[in-house]
């Protein structure tokens, strides 16, 4: 799905509100924090110094506190709000000295927004204000008015094109506001908090939504959130903002296991970990007494282990046998075979937390985590489970 | 003697203001008067095509043509509105005149708009020509229309285009006031919206602003009807027809009367222009979602059209 190629590009991007940005610039590059420049001269610090870059296909969710700059950062990179300095490259070119005639290309083509106050036109039928970006481009009528039904039907509204936005529901005028984007076939949607004012119920539906149409399209997405639930289940990597910078970029797990500061620790704080964490991240490799079977009984340690996990000598789990009563020295192979507990669990080292609790809990041996492919990578005991869950 | 200058020093400090204003009003008649006829010409020619076409219509035919006009407008009930305001226009006996004041007010709605709605738009996207044309206005709006009556008189003369001159300094301030507002109330986020998918500055100016504008605009231009049928009294001091007219002679020969009627009709027809332009500016508004072809007599007509067809 996500390949690996850089689509756009930032790299050390500023912007400065104000009058006079280049003295705040200035003060800026001798160190001066973004209290100490609003404090001497009234100027805001958007964004300071924000490098990173957005692989073709993915959703990269910009994450942070009211105020952090997230909604000034996606501006940036359509050029609604000029960029004091640095470079932004969509595809390798920089978009940042373009000419109107240019940049408007870029908005019509390349870009799309999706906004959180949805912004439809008021005195134009849905099926208008989903061919709205078309129109712009001197589409003739049947023609985008065609695309516009095609993605309304996308995101569910085929039936809707004659009514108005007032006469919808907030999900459901979302919903032309992601048509709208979507008839474009731009190659990246920039959402800014897009399901924020939705109630949670949809916003949940219209997430699956988003998960469902990237798949479809690989189209690249970028999207602004403040709420990390959200951000985890969509994202597949995360930037957080504070005051204007880019503290930490990574997928939720690495954030999630490596928080840069406790900025970021405290924003993970309280957060839902099973969701984020797969059983491979929790399953510990060196735990579980591991017994190697290639024809003989490789000699093992039974110590504090109440059972043995038997591997053949491609690493695969071939059963597991309780080691109370068993002499390590007289055991051979046929019998540990035969002590084998019956059908025992195991889980992938990709599923979710979440969903092997209830195997966690109910089997009575440290649940064995294997790869896809039958590798044994570690055992997660209900010990290590809670330890994981209370997480805080 | 000293002191008595020193305390009223006015005596020989003075300003000849007014002598100035005539010197300047003489020299602009003597040397502009093309100038002046090329103003005079436009309103002139407004004015002939709309009074001919008003008068040229039968009353009766005028009823039923501008009911009609209401019902496709604002429903059925305006419609029956307007047949009887209308009609009782007629009844009182003040139809030619009130043909007359109608196609004055209508002249000066026309240039209003003309010069008013661009003016709105150049004020709302520039604040320095805001700033230049707010007080402008401000004038125009608290001079009492005596002071300029007599200068339009010299330099245009009397008759009715002077009086349109008049009117349109009047009631021109509401519409590019409510125009510029109009356009700067249109909500930041639409214009974001507009912006990020590409629209030039005149795109923007056509699809969304002005559209998001309209219901504002419409009630300036509401104001400006309004303001003109106020001012057509006024007019008639420099020998403007029409209703206007009648109060003011009724005034001068103390025809309670005479006036009353006047006065009456110019009432009568202030509430049937003040309700059809509301009603258009309703319709402008977003929760209307049938189109216009849909309603009224066009839509019974498109049905009934439609309905053939299909059999
Ligand atoms: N047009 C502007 N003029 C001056 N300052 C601005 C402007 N827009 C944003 N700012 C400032 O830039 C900073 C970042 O604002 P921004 O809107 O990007 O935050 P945000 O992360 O999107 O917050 P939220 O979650 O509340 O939307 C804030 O301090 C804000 O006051
Ligand atoms: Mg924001």
């Amino acid at each position: 799905m996500t390949d690996t190629t850089d689509i756009l590009s930032i790299r050390n991007v500023y912007k400065v509100f104000g009058e006079q940005p280049d003295t705040a610039m200035q003060m800026l590059r001798n160190g001066a924090t973004k209290d100490e420049i609003f404090e001497k001269t009234g100027q805001t610090v958007g964004v300071f110094d924000a490098s990173f870059s957005v692989k073709k296909g993915e959703i990269f969710v910009i994450m942070g506190l009211s105020g952090s700059g997230k909604s000034t950062m996606v501006r940036l990179l359509n050029r609604l709000i000029e960029p004091t300095a640095g470079t932004i490259e969509l595809n390798g070119k920089d978009i940042t000295g373009l000419g109107d005639a240019d940049l408007l290309d870029v908005r019509r083509k390349e870009m799309s927004m999706v906004f959180q106050s949805f912004a439809l036109m008021p005195h134009m039928s849905v099926l208008e204000n989903a061919a709205f970006g078309l129109e712009i481009s001197g589409v003739d009528k049947k023609e985008r008015n065609r695309r516009a039904q095609e993605a309304l039907e996308q995101v569910g509204l085929g039936e809707h094109g004659a009514s108005y936005p007032h006469q919808l529901s907030g999900g459901m005028q979302q919903r032309v506001g992601l048509a709208r984007a979507l008839t474009n076939d731009p190659t990246i949607l920039l959402m800014d908090e897009a399901f924020s004012a939705l109630d949670p119920l949809i916003r949940y539906e219209m997430q699956g939504e988003l998960i469902r149409l990237q798949k479809e399209q690989e189209r690249t997405i970028i999207f602004i959130s403040h709420d990390l639930d959200e951000a985890i289940r969509i994202g597949d990597r995360i930037a957080i903002m504070e005051g204007g910078r880019v503290v930490q970029i990574g997928t939720p797990e690495e954030i999630m296991r490596n928080p840069a500061d406790d900025y970021v620790e405290t924003f993970f704080k309280g957060v839902d970990v099973s969701k984020i964490l797969k059983a491979g991240d929790v399953a510990c490799p060196t735990s579980g007494c591991t017994i190697r079977i290639n024809g003989s009984v490789q000699p093992f340690d039974s110590a504090n282990n109440d059972f043995g996990y038997l591997l053949d000598n491609s690493d695969k789990l071939q059963g597991i046998v309780p080691l109370t009563g068993l002499d390590a020295a007289q055991t051979n192979v046929d019998h540990l075979m035969q002590q084998r507990v019956d059908q025992h669990a195991a889980v992938y080292s990709d599923d979710m937390v979440k969903d092997i609790v209830k195997k966690v809990a109910n089997a009575e041996y440290p649940v064995p985590v294997i790869e896809r492919n039958g590798t044994f990578c570690g055992v997660i005991s209900k010990d290590r489970l809670l330890q994981t869950l209370s997480h805080t | 003697m000293i002191e008595v200058s020193l305390l009223d020093p006015f005596d020989y400090l003075s300003i000849p203001l007014g002598e100035w204003v005539e010197a300047i009003l003489q020299y602009l008649v003597q040397n502009f008067r093309g100038f002046f006829r090329a103003i005079r010409w436009p309103i002139d020619q407004v004015l002939d095509v709309s009074e001919t076409i008003l008068k040229s219509i039968p009353p009766l035919i005028g009823i039923i043509l501008s009911s009609l006009l209401g019902w496709q407008l604002a429903g059925k009930k305006m419609g029956v509105f307007c047949a009887i305001t209308l009609f009782f226009l007629g009844m009182i006996g003040v139809w030619s005149e009130s043909m007359t004041t109608l196609s004055l007010v209508l002249t000066s709605l026309f240039f209003c708009v003309v010069i008013g709605v661009p003016l709105g738009i150049l004020s709302a996207r520039s604040d320095r020509i805001e700033k230049i044309v707010r007080p402008i206005l401000d004038a125009m709006q608290t001079l009492p229309a005596f002071v300029y009556l007599v200068p339009v008189v010299m330099l245009f003369g009397i008759g009715n285009v002077p009086g349109v001159l008049v009117t349109i300094v009047f009631a021109l301030p509401p519409l590019v006031r409510l125009t510029n507002l109009g356009i700067r109330q249109v909500p930041e986020d639409k214009i974001e919206a507009a912006r990020a998918f590409g629209c030039t500055p005149r795109q923007m100016l056509f699809k969304v602003q002005l559209p998001l504008a309209t219901p504002t605009i419409m009630a300036g231009v509401n104001q400006t009807l309004m303001l003109s049928l106020s001012m057509v009294v006024i007019a008639s001091m420099i020998s403007v027809g029409g209703l206007g007219q009648m109060v003011l002679r009724g005034i001068g020969r103390l025809d309670m009367g005479l006036a009353t009627v006047g006065g009456v009709g110019l009432v009568l027809l202030a509430i049937f222009l003040d309700r059809l332009t509301q009603a258009m500016g309703e319709r402008t508004d977003a929760s209307n979602t049938l189109h216009w072809y849909e309603t009224g007599p066009v839509g019974f007509v498109v049905r009934a059209y439609r309905g053939i067809q299909a059999k």
